[in-house]
């Protein structure tokens, strides 16, 4: 008996359920359906009337989570794909991100975002949005990378008084198993060691977690110890865990699948810098999807985001300065 | 609202109230004392404060909009919460955070409007579809305001869908004041009226001369009851002018002199005061002596708000969430 990491979400969503009569499910498709990728699965008849089918309204699916929870509620809005949030954007950033700022009242909406790529995808169903929403003041980003942070960070998310944007990532949805939801349930805003070394720092969160861990396995070969930092949650990003193992490897290379152009990796790399600069040994480096839109053809999606070889590629660069 | 007297003189009042504190909002802008802008309801009274008057603080719901003083007013947001937010005091709602007409009471179910025009209509819908998973809902109304411009969003169309699908007790109004800023309606909109476009939601429409404050007491007021009453979504489109810019920096030279002239130039209150006297509703004597302690009341408003601090930088609590990090393993 295994558990995925879609499994570890809908056990999430089932626990909240059943324990906090404040929690409703709200999307497309999630209540007889059970959501495009089954993460709401049998949840509709287990709770009546609190697992509900919406429009096509992004953003009006937002808005309506921001006013069950000014009345006390706490929604978790599934968008299909992170990539149609782009429609939800305005009141995400403008009217959940700022309420607390400007009223006082905080808003504890946790958004559900099927992020990342799979093969054959394409442009609009592929998008990393992490970056984007750490951009604004007043959310809180998570990016869990393993079965047990599936599970534990959702049921945190909705505990936090703070909206949440919440980054699933597809590529693991089924292909992630654990024996069982266990792990070490650290707290949203902490780092995890993922892997441990000394010769260099790999800063990663979600699906690439699991990529570095593979480049780190390859290079062990050639006698490289490589440590893999998994962020687990962007923003709040945490610093100290990421500079205390710059100043165990002294090198640091910056891992995501977001587009290049800034982002998490821009930010971990200015953190660092700014911070750490007596710390590295080499310059910064930063490894991210190609600068294009996310391509359908599985060859190319497969060349479009960081693979283990274009990590160690990364790596062995920066282990030759 | 026990009668029709009690409801006029009461929606009257505010819009009075309203008028005299924006006139002084305006003064306080051109003297250099407001800093951002002001944005005045002027022309709109009538249409708000109807809506305001038949909505209950502490029970129902109410999304204001930019043009919505005499409804804020009707509804129950103290004078001082207005002067407050546009002179910067750290003792109003917004504490100088947010200014002018972004502000609210969330928490006495009066939300704070955001400036991206329609955002209120699904967040209103949220209320009362919470509201009703809490099992509060029965007799309870959601209402909103936007303007022509407004309609023409997505995130309008959006929240009206499923304000719709959800079968909410919503109330829309529509003011349709004939110019978005500078806008006017041929630019904006391509239907004859926009109250055509409540079948396609599903909610049921209604249209009112927004100049008069006996149809809308009428005409808003009804459809509040029946969404009350278990009637479903309602949208009214309430015809009117702004009798001003869009905000005070504006002169609003493009609206056309036989617009101004036409029968929508006429001032809701000046008609308001003629039907209260010709009804009986009130006397003359009575609406100055109203008009006195509205004045009254703004100049304290404003003395009192003009004393208070205003945010130190330095003393700001620079943060945008509630929750404190690092948070400790649990």
């Amino acid at each position: 008996m295994s558990v995925t990491y879609i499994d570890a979400i809908r056990e999430a969503q089932e626990t909240l359920l059943r324990e906090d009569p404040r929690v409703f499910l709200y999307g497309q498709d999630i209540a007889n359906f059970g959501g495009a990728f089954k993460a709401t699965k049998g949840l509709s008849d287990a709770f009546p009337g609190r697992v509900i089918d919406s429009p096509i309204s992004e953003d009006a699916m937002i808005g309506l989570a921001v006013g069950a929870a000014i009345e006390g509620m706490r929604p978790i809005v599934e968008m299909q794909f992170a990539d149609f949030s782009s429609i939800a954007f305005n009141q995400i950033v403008n009217q959940a991100a700022t309420h607390y700022y400007r009223t006082g009242m905080p808003i504890p909406i946790t958004v559900r975002l099927p992020s990342g790529g799979t093969p054959g995808s394409g442009p609009f169903h592929s998008q990393s949005m992490e970056g984007i929403y750490a951009q604004y003041p007043g959310l809180v980003v998570v990016t869990p990378a393993t079965v047990s942070d599936a599970y534990h960070m959702l049921i945190d998310s909705v505990k936090l008084d703070d909206p949440v944007l919440y980054c699933e990532h597809k590529f693991l949805y089924r292909w992630l198993k654990s024996k069982a939801i266990n792990g070490d349930h650290l707290p949203i805003g902490q780092a995890r060691i993922a892997r441990p070394g000394k010769h260099a720092t790999v800063v990663t969160y979600s699906a690439m977690v699991h990529e570095a861990v593979r480049a780190a396995d390859r290079l062990q070969a050639d006698g490289w110890e490589i440590e893999v930092v998994d962020l687990r949650s962007v923003k709040p990003l945490d610093l100290d865990t990421v500079l205390a193992s710059v100043a165990r490897t002294g090198r640091l290379l910056a891992l995501g699948e977001a587009f290049p152009w800034g982002g998490v990796t821009a930010e971990v790399v200015a953190k660092v810098t700014e911070e750490g600069f007596h710390l590295l040994d080499a310059p910064p480096q930063r490894l991210n999807a190609r600068d294009t839109p996310v391509p359908y053809h599985p060859k190319l999606w497969a060349a479009h985001r960081p693979t283990p070889e274009s990590i160690c590629d990364a790596l062995r660069k920066l282990l030759s300065f | 609202m026990s009668s029709q007297r009690e409801f006029l003189r009461c929606s009257f009042r505010a819009m009075l109230r309203s008028r005299i504190l924006e006139n002084k909002l305006s003064s306080l802008y051109k003297a250099g004392k407001i800093v951002g802008g002001v944005y005045l309801g002027r022309g709109q009274e009538a249409v708000s404060a109807t809506l305001g008057t038949s909505l209950i603080q502490g029970k129902d719901c109410f999304a204001p909009l930019i043009r919505d003083q005499a409804g804020r007013t009707a509804f129950g947001e103290s004078m001082l919460d207005c002067t407050r937010t546009y002179l910067g005091s750290v003792e109003g709602p917004m504490k100088g955070r947010d200014g002018n007409i972004h502000r609210g009471r969330p928490e006495k179910g009066m939300p704070a409007m955001i400036s991206h025009l329609g955002a209120q209509v699904p967040l209103i819908a949220g209320m009362l579809f919470a509201k009703r998973m809490k099992g509060v809902l029965d007799g309870c109304v959601g209402a909103t305001t936007v303007g022509d411009g407004a309609t023409s969003t997505g995130a309008f169309h959006e929240g009206m869908n499923l304000a719709a699908v959800e079968n909410l007790p919503m109330v829309v109004v529509v003011a349709n004041n004939q110019f978005a800023y500078s806008t006017p309606n041929h630019r904006q909109f391509a239907c004859t009226d926009l109250v055509e476009r409540a079948k396609g939601y599903g909610f049921s429409g209604h249209s009112v001369d927004g100049t008069d404050m006996l149809a809308c007491a009428k005409v808003i007021g009804g459809a509040v009851r029946t969404a009350r009453d278990g009637g479903g979504p309602q949208m009214i489109v309430a015809h009117l002018l702004r009798l001003s810019g869009h905000g005070e920096h504006d002169d609003g030279s493009y609206v056309p002199d036989s617009a101004k002239g036409g029968h929508y130039g006429r001032d809701c209150i000046e008609v308001a005061m003629r039907q209260l006297a010709e009804g009986g509703y009130a006397a003359v004597n009575e609406i100055l002596s109203w008009q006195e302690e509205a004045a009254e009341e703004v100049q304290r408003a404003v003395a009192q708000a003009q004393q208070e601090p205003v945010p130190d930088p330095y003393r700001e609590d620079w943060t945008a969430l509630s929750t404190k990090f690092p948070l400790t393993s649990t």
